[in-house]
């Protein structure tokens, strides 16, 4: 079920494969339900979105020639998508470079350094923690949770940098966002998740 | 001639914070590079932070994708397969 590439994937969804179909929906369904909903008022919104780009790629496959990448391809029709979706949802967003990236949050609480910046209160050991918990499957919903709880354009960074695993280039192309906000995006993104995780399962070293 | 003299402004901690993802995209100009890597060579603290910024994005890797419920498979069959007809009842604009 789980195997073969996108490009193996492809071929068989194009030779008539039903199977390689719903394979490769449920590869990429919880990122793409993840980014639509950034865009939307509600989930069922964003599942109509999914939908429909599954739709989208359906009748763009024939002229899918692998100049970009296929999840290049799929997420810049999501996204297309959800924007408009989300417009008729009357939902106002900040997408692509629009709006400003401020660049004044910290990505660890100024109260942790004391007054020449030196750690006052250090990172909590959590890494081994962290690794007994995923081998327990206890890991992956906390960090669902707090992936879902990051705000939206950091979001959609992380979401397809890190779950998805596209390159920087890919995220920009996708969100139409500039390669110095992808990366101070990701770069608070990142720091929440990490500050998260040490909220939620660190201990004091 | 000796070049000892190292003109190296330290970095403090909660500079070397921010610097992490620019270190970790190999980003940062090689100046900044190096003070943050000294930095990180006597600093046991920001050396975990790093280590931790690592898992991080280890661990939000690792996360497989849910199972699609039996119903949004059915739904994502019937997609494909509605598309599957309409394909073959008329010729592709692509060819």
């Amino acid at each position: 079920m789980d195997s073969g590439t996108d490009a193996q994937l492809l071929a068989a969804l194009r030779a008539g494969d039903e199977r390689a179909f719903v394979t490769m929906v449920q590869r990429h369904h919880a990122a793409m339900l993840r980014l639509a909903s950034s865009f939307v008022p509600n989930v069922a919104v964003a599942e109509e979105v999914v939908q429909d780009t599954w739709v989208g790629v359906l009748r763009g496959i024939g002229g899918f020639e692998g100049r970009s990448s296929f999840r290049t391809w799929l997420f810049r029709i999501l996204i297309n998508r959800a924007r408009t979706a989300g417009a008729r949802e009357r939902r106002t967003i900040a997408v692509g470079d629009t709006e400003a990236v401020s660049d004044t949050e910290a990505a660890v609480s100024a109260s942790r350094f004391d007054g020449s910046g030196s750690w006052l209160s250090p990172p909590e050991q959590w890494i081994e923690e962290a690794e007994n918990r995923l081998e327990a499957g206890k890991l992956a919903d906390f960090l669902r949770t707090a992936i879902d709880d990051l705000p939206d354009r950091q979001r959609q960074v992380v979401t397809l940098r890190d779950l998805e695993g596209l390159t920087s280039g890919e995220v920009c192309s996708v969100l139409e966002i500039s390669e110095s906000n992808q990366r101070v995006l990701l770069h608070r993104g990142r720091s929440r998740l990490r500050q998260a995780i040490e909220t939620g399962i660190g201990r004091p070293s | 001639m000796m070049r000892l003299r190292l003109r190296r402004r330290d970095l403090v901690c909660q500079q070397a914070v921010e610097l992490v993802t620019d270190y970790l995209e190999s980003r940062l100009p090689r100046g900044d590079r190096r003070r943050y890597e000294a930095h990180l060579a006597g600093c046991p603290h920001c050396t975990e932070y790093l280590a931790q910024m690592r898992k991080t994005i280890e661990l939000t890797g690792t996360l497989t994708p849910d199972d699609l419920t039996p119903q949004m498979q059915d739904d994502f069959i019937a997609l494909y397969r509605q598309w599957h007809a309409d394909d073959a009842g008329e010729p592709s604009p692509e060819g």
